[in-house]
């Protein structure tokens, strides 16, 4: 049975260096899609990939991902927003690593579309008036 | 054609007084000149509502059987501790306090979740707030510890009295350093990832208003959802920042001391906000009636995006170090494009203050005006401007010997 998801890999800044990804596919078989990835060496970095193969393989694979002390996040969760505390001051425009947060050119209101929203939940902490909420 | 403040009064009173906004004022303008806008309009009305950490509440409990002297002693609201150094029952619940027992930066980046901001909001909203409080108990006062719950609708007393709001503009944050910085303009990106601004530009009350001619001591203006008034000029003050041409600040420049009925006002105008890493603050809702009393003060409101410069700082040193350097000038209509160009490199722009919301605040004043059920108040007194000298000092410190 193959599986497809969506994961957001915290590299410590010990491990930007590594080719991990490359892992993934030589020893296990999977192949993957970057939808963002902001890492430079010494850093952290933050990896949103979708990561797929068969179900053995993609346990497999994200089992070698933690032992190598990289935090995933699994994006089987939720982000919304809590429309009565949105302020539309649009701080989370330039947060969002997916460009989910979009200004409404005549209004200014900003937009969330849910479809790019990747849950990487930076929005929920740098959000002002804390309209955003992670659903676990 | 000069009018005075009691004439447009009467134009209100009869319901035919004609209010713009400082928006829609611009193309007025432009359509019909300057001189024949002034002759139409009687008032251009303004909005602002963004985080601004010089608010707070004055709260007057009454007093419990027997009683407590909380003056002196401690007291929490909903475990976020209040100012008690004032008379018996009333306090000072300030809108950046935080429970003791927040990690505050321990943890870094600390979230800030919950503060003086939101018990103000939840006040407002008529949420029951817990008070627990101990004293040390006197002899017409012998109660030492006292734990209830209260509400607005209850207490004598809930005076919003916010020391500094509305800064007539502001520094626009960026981040140089390779590392993020958690300001309380933001999250800065690092390696100038992002600029964050905090005015509402062309609608911003005191952009229209630059010399402070019609603003002034007792201005009745929209607060948090209802109607305050202007209490005195706002700390930190500085009327001789450097101007442009056209006398709108370049820099933060003047700032206002506001006063109202809590009671009056509404919760989503008064929102508890809280900054990643740096703490908790309330965003406040302003709007401020400006008089047409002249071709003059038209001039004044006609004011763009185009025509406001910002500066730009660097939050990583220039800012905590207190220096004196900037990376350069915007306008608030580059801001709003999106982008700016700093050293030669795009940086995508964000706002904390809500635009928004601002355009809300001048279209609510706007009918409140119209409608007749808002009149403008004669200040009794005038900001300090230009000529009073007043500049905004830093603190020189001092050995103790």
């Amino acid at each position: 049975m193959n599986v497809s998801r969506r994961i957001v890999l915290h590299f410590p800044p010990n491990m930007t260096g590594q080719p991990v990804v490359c892992h993934l596919v030589k020893d296990f078989g999977l192949t993957f899609n970057i939808i963002k990835a902001s890492i430079s060496p010494g850093q952290e970095g933050l990896l949103i990939l979708e990561l797929s193969g068969e179900r053995k393989n993609y346990d497999k694979g994200i089992k070698y991902l933690a032992e190598t002390g990289i935090e995933i996040q699994s994006l089987s969760q939720d982000v919304v927003r809590d429309e009565a505390r949105c302020t539309h001051c649009g701080a989370c425009v330039t947060i969002c690593p997916t460009e989910a947060f979009a200004l409404e050119p005549k209004t200014r209101k900003v937009l969330f579309d849910h479809n790019k929203c990747v849950v990487c939940g930076l929005c929920v902490k740098a959000c002002p008036p804390r309209a955003m909420i992670l659903y676990l | 054609m000069a009018k005075t403040i009691a004439e447009i009064n009467e134009r209100i009173r009869k319901g035919k007084a004609v209010v713009v906004t400082a928006e829609e004022v611009v193309d007025i303008a432009r359509a019909k000149g300057v001189s024949k806008a002034a002759e139409e309009i009687d008032v251009v009305t303004t909005g602002t509502f963004g985080p601004m950490c010089g608010s707070g509440a004055f709260l007057n409990v009454g007093h419990s059987k027997p009683r407590i002297k909380l003056g002196g002693g401690k007291v929490y609201l909903n475990d976020v501790p209040v100012y008690t150094g004032i008379a018996a029952v009333d306090v000072f619940l300030g809108a950046t306090a935080i429970p003791d027992d927040d990690p505050r930066n321990k943890f870094y980046p600390g979230e800030f979740n919950y503060g003086g901001g939101y018990v103000i909001q939840e006040l407002v909203a008529g949420k029951d707030i817990i008070l627990t409080a101990s004293a040390y108990g006197t002899d017409c006062y012998p109660r030492k510890k006292l734990e209830t719950l209260i509400n607005i609708r209850d207490i004598n007393e809930a005076i919003l009295f916010n020391v500094r709001n509305a800064y007539q503009n502001y520094s626009v944050a960026v981040n140089l350093s390779d590392k993020v910085r958690y300001t309380y303009m933001g999250v800065l990106k690092p390696n100038l990832g992002n600029a964050n601004y905090s005015t509402a530009g062309q609608l911003s009350p005191l952009f229209n208003d630059p010399y402070y001619k019609t603003i002034g001591v007792g201005t009745r203006i929209f607060l948090g959802g209802g109607a305050g008034y202007v209490a005195w000029h706002g700390t930190q003050h500085n009327p001789t920042a450097l101007r442009a041409d056209n006398g709108v600040p370049r820099r933060g420049a003047g700032t206002l001391a506001v006063i109202g009925d809590l009671k009056q006002m509404k919760p989503e105008w008064l929102v508890g906000t809280s900054m990643l890493g740096y703490g908790c603050t309330l965003t406040v809702g302003i709007g401020v009636p400006i008089p047409i009393l002249s071709e003059e003060t038209l001039h004044y409101t006609i004011v763009s995006d185009a025509d406001i410069l910002a500066p730009i700082v660097d939050y990583s040193e220039a800012y905590p170090q207190r220096e004196p350097d900037i990376l350069g000038e915007v306008s608030y209509a580059e801001l709003k494009s999106g982008n700016i160009r700093v050293r030669d490199k795009d940086v995508p722009t964000a706002s904390l203050s809500s635009y928004p919301k601002a355009v809300e605040i001048a279209n609510i004043l706007k009918k409140w005006i119209e409608t007749g059920e808002f009149l403008l108040t004669e200040p009794v007194a005038p900001l300090p401007g230009v000529e009073s000298g007043i500049t905004f000092k830093a603190l020189k410190e001092r050995p103790i010997s």
